[in-house]
């Protein structure tokens, strides 16, 4: 990390147009054969009160192990309903359907002790705020000791040998010592590699990161990140990255998915999605995004309304009352189809090749 | 769409740049209590903080978590006043009025904040709430007003008028917070993360609201964020806060263009996203370690323990901020050279840097 700091930080009038380190983010991982969680049509509704929200509506995709997947979406896209689908963290009150297979298992219909199994074993989640997921009487070291012993028979000495061990890999300074600390003695990104480091004690192979570096300040999101991808690469771990950044997804994600009023409104390689914007829903929060390359008092393009009620859905597109490019025809389908390799969306109207790129 | 009666247009009396605001050695301080309610030390949230707004000037603010953002601005409306220091507004220096004084002095800088739900009374109705700082202030034939005022801000007063703030989104409770801010035609108003809750369609929706406003009201802003692109989007000026204390104040293009401050550098190394010009991804450069803490400020220079740049004598000899451009000030012995690499200029002696 230090010699990262330290390096010549490139093309300083940059800034504004560009790029820090204009590199690749790194070699994208080598597609193997056997995806490690294959998620197909995933649907879930909340009954109650009289009324039904339709959260997710049809999320499909998969993911390979040492890869990352950026799920982008506004609130209430369903982006983090669907993460929790897969982790069997949903109230009484969803109802799942759909599958969801990760390395072979259903995951969709589980017992809450099947499900328990798998959670922080196979797949672990790190939320978005560190400070209520960490329990404040608790020494951090002892917390992580915890983890380790619920997915490992070792003794209490080799578990808090092992959480220092965990603390050490997070980059945690001075592991020894912080391991005796309390949450309220560490900063925000510190309690979120504490975080880490508890998600990290099943040795997951797949890691949901659920807005995780939202409330971190843009350098700790910065470290955090790091961490991340260190972590991937030395553990080939599989990440979904779910965020309402696309910022975030360019920067760290392989694939990104994009989800609007529970639908999956575009799915792409990260690199053809930000070259070739095909759903006019994602060039509008691209557009929306203030942006270093733009004037001071600039007026940002804007989409008007709201999202959509989801317990009243209406059917076809639902991002057409907002859109621009809207027609009868948008009352109807459109289905999620793969138009170009790899790249699929669901729109009558796809946006065409923007004739100057623009960064996010 | 509404605009404002002859006679009550703010711009009255000010020209544009000309000082609205002037704030000198703005310093702050809190005492915390350790364990059993004995003093553990004090939180050095503003030290010798000195900055001016113009009239029909927006000045940004950005800095991380803990930086002294809000406390600057509580500290420029006297919510609670600087410990030292002084905040002159259209002539008058807040630290020295009493209460009443400074009641009627604060009819002219209004604040709206993050979230809009938890700064609106949940049982009052729209126009009540908007209705309330019109009352507050004696003015008569409130009706009118706050209907013009809901106009303003692209609320139907017919429609949203009778509403309550749970009957409505989080975008339009931040648009009743705006009215009620405009509601006694303020000179300032200051926006401490006003949009920051909102997403990002929703955000862009209130900007250009802000936007409008400005123009149509000649209003001066102080927008306070802790992201950089935001604050570029709606500033003349921006200030750059590190640990209480201002690191780089400057026109907000060139500032963006070439930081001078190596703060000002890693933040904005720090934002992921795309390269705007060759479409490829790029990976933001993390500062290594963590943020000191506002307990306990490293001698000198306080971004020394981070700095990719520190030396010896940052660590003995705090820096003050010295013009190094025109309206571009930077508060660092070793500032960036504009066109050259950041690293590049750096000191190259190794043993000379401070170790953090």
């Amino acid at each position: 990390m230090s010699e990262l700091a330290s390096e010549p930080v490139a093309q300083r009038e940059d800034v504004l147009g560009t790029a820090t380190a204009d590199a690749p983010v790194r070699g994208p991982a080598p597609d193997p054969a056997e995806p490690l969680l294959v998620v197909d049509d995933l649907r879930v509704r909340f009954v109650g009160r009289g009324r039904t929200v339709h959260a997710v509506n049809g999320l499909s995709y998969s993911l390979a192990p040492g890869r990352t997947l950026a799920i982008i979406g506004e609130s209430g896209s369903g982006k983090s309903v669907a993460a929790r689908a897969l982790m069997g963290l949903l109230p009484s009150t969803a109802r799942v359907s759909g599958s969801a297979r990760f390395d072979g298992t259903e995951l969709v219909g589980l017992s809450e002790r099947e499900a328990r199994r798998h959670r922080g074993a196979d797949i672990a989640m790190v939320f978005q705020d560190p400070a209520r997921s960490l329990n404040p009487t608790m020494r951090i070291g002892v917390q992580i000791a915890e983890a380790v012993r619920a997915h490992s028979d070792l003794d209490k000495a080799a578990a808090h040998r092992r959480a220092v061990e965990l603390l050490a890999m997070v980059h945690l300074p001075a592991p020894q010592r912080r391991f005796h600390e309390y949450p309220h003695q560490l900063s925000g990104g510190m309690r979120q590699r504490v975080m880490i480091a508890i998600a990290l004690a099943g040795e997951p192979r797949l890691l949901v990161a659920d807005e995780a570096t939202t409330a971190l300040d843009v350098t700790t999101q910065a470290q955090i990140m790091e961490l991340l991808l260190e972590l991937q690469q030395r553990l080939g771990t599989a990440i979904v990255l779910i965020s309402h950044d696309l910022g975030l997804a360019a920067s760290y994600a392989d694939d990104v998915v994009v989800m609007y009023a529970g639908q999956v409104v575009e799915r792409a390689r990260t690199a053809d999605l930000f070259a070739h914007v095909r759903m006019p829903y994602t060039g509008a929060l691209l557009g929306a995004i203030p942006r270093l390359e733009r004037e001071p008092h600039s007026l940002l393009p804007v989409v008007p309304g709201q999202p959509p009620d989801l317990s009243a859905l209406p059917g076809g597109c639902p991002f057409r009352p907002r859109c621009s490019s809207a027609t009868d025809e948008c009352a109807e389908g459109p289905p999620l189809r793969e138009h170009e390799p790899g790249h699929w969306w669901a729109c009558w109207h796809p946006l065409p090749d923007a004739p100057v790129k623009e960064g996010v | 769409m509404t605009t404002l009666e002859k006679g009550t247009a703010p711009v009255d009396g000010r020209r544009p740049g000309e000082e609205l605001l002037s704030a000198r050695d703005l310093v702050q301080e809190f005492p915390v209590r350790a364990a059993g309610g004995v003093r553990g030390g004090t939180v050095h949230a503003l030290s010798g903080v000195s900055f001016d707004i113009r009239a029909g000037e927006t000045l940004g603010v950005v800095g991380e978590t803990g930086s002294g953002k809000s406390t600057l601005a509580r500290s420029v409306i006297q919510a609670p006043p600087p410990r030292s220091g002084s905040v002159v507004f259209e002539g008058t220096d807040l630290t020295r009025l009493r209460r009443r004084a400074l009641v009627r002095a604060r009819r002219e800088m209004q604040m709206v904040y993050q979230d809009p739900y938890g700064s609106l009374n949940p049982r009052w109705r729209v126009s009540e709430l908007v209705e309330e700082p019109l009352r507050g202030y004696g003015v008569r034939d409130r009706g009118p007003r706050v209907a013009e005022l809901l106009d303003m801000v692209g609320l139907d007063p017919s429609v949203y008028g009778r509403r309550r703030p749970h009957e409505m989104s989080g975008g339009q409770c931040q648009r009743v917070a705006i009215a009620r801010a405009i509601a006694l035609n303020p000179a300032l108003v200051i926006c401490d993360e006003a949009v920051s809750s909102l997403d990002v369609l929703i955000q862009s929706q209130v900007l250009n609201l802000f936007e409008r406003l400005r123009r149509e009201l000649g209003l001066s802003y102080l927008f306070i964020s802790h992201d950089l692109a935001l604050v570029k989007q709606v500033s003349d000026r921006v200030a750059v806060m590190h640990l209480g204390q201002l690191a780089e104040v400057g026109p907000a293009e060139a500032l963006y263009r070439g930081p001078r401050h190596p703060y000002t550098a890693a933040l904005l190394d720090s934002i992921p996203g795309l390269d705007a010009r060759t479409g490829r991804p790029r990976r933001p450069a993390p500062l290594a370690g963590e943020p000191p803490s506002p307990l306990d400020p490293p001698s000198g220079c306080r971004f020394r323990t981070r700095c990719p740049r520190a030396r010896e004598r940052c660590a003995v000899e705090e820096p003050v901020l010295v013009e190094r451009a025109p309206d571009h000030r930077v508060a660092c012995h070793f500032p960036i050279e504009p066109g050259t690499p950041t690293g590049a200029d750096a000191p190259a002696d190794a043993a000379e840097r401070t170790t953090p």
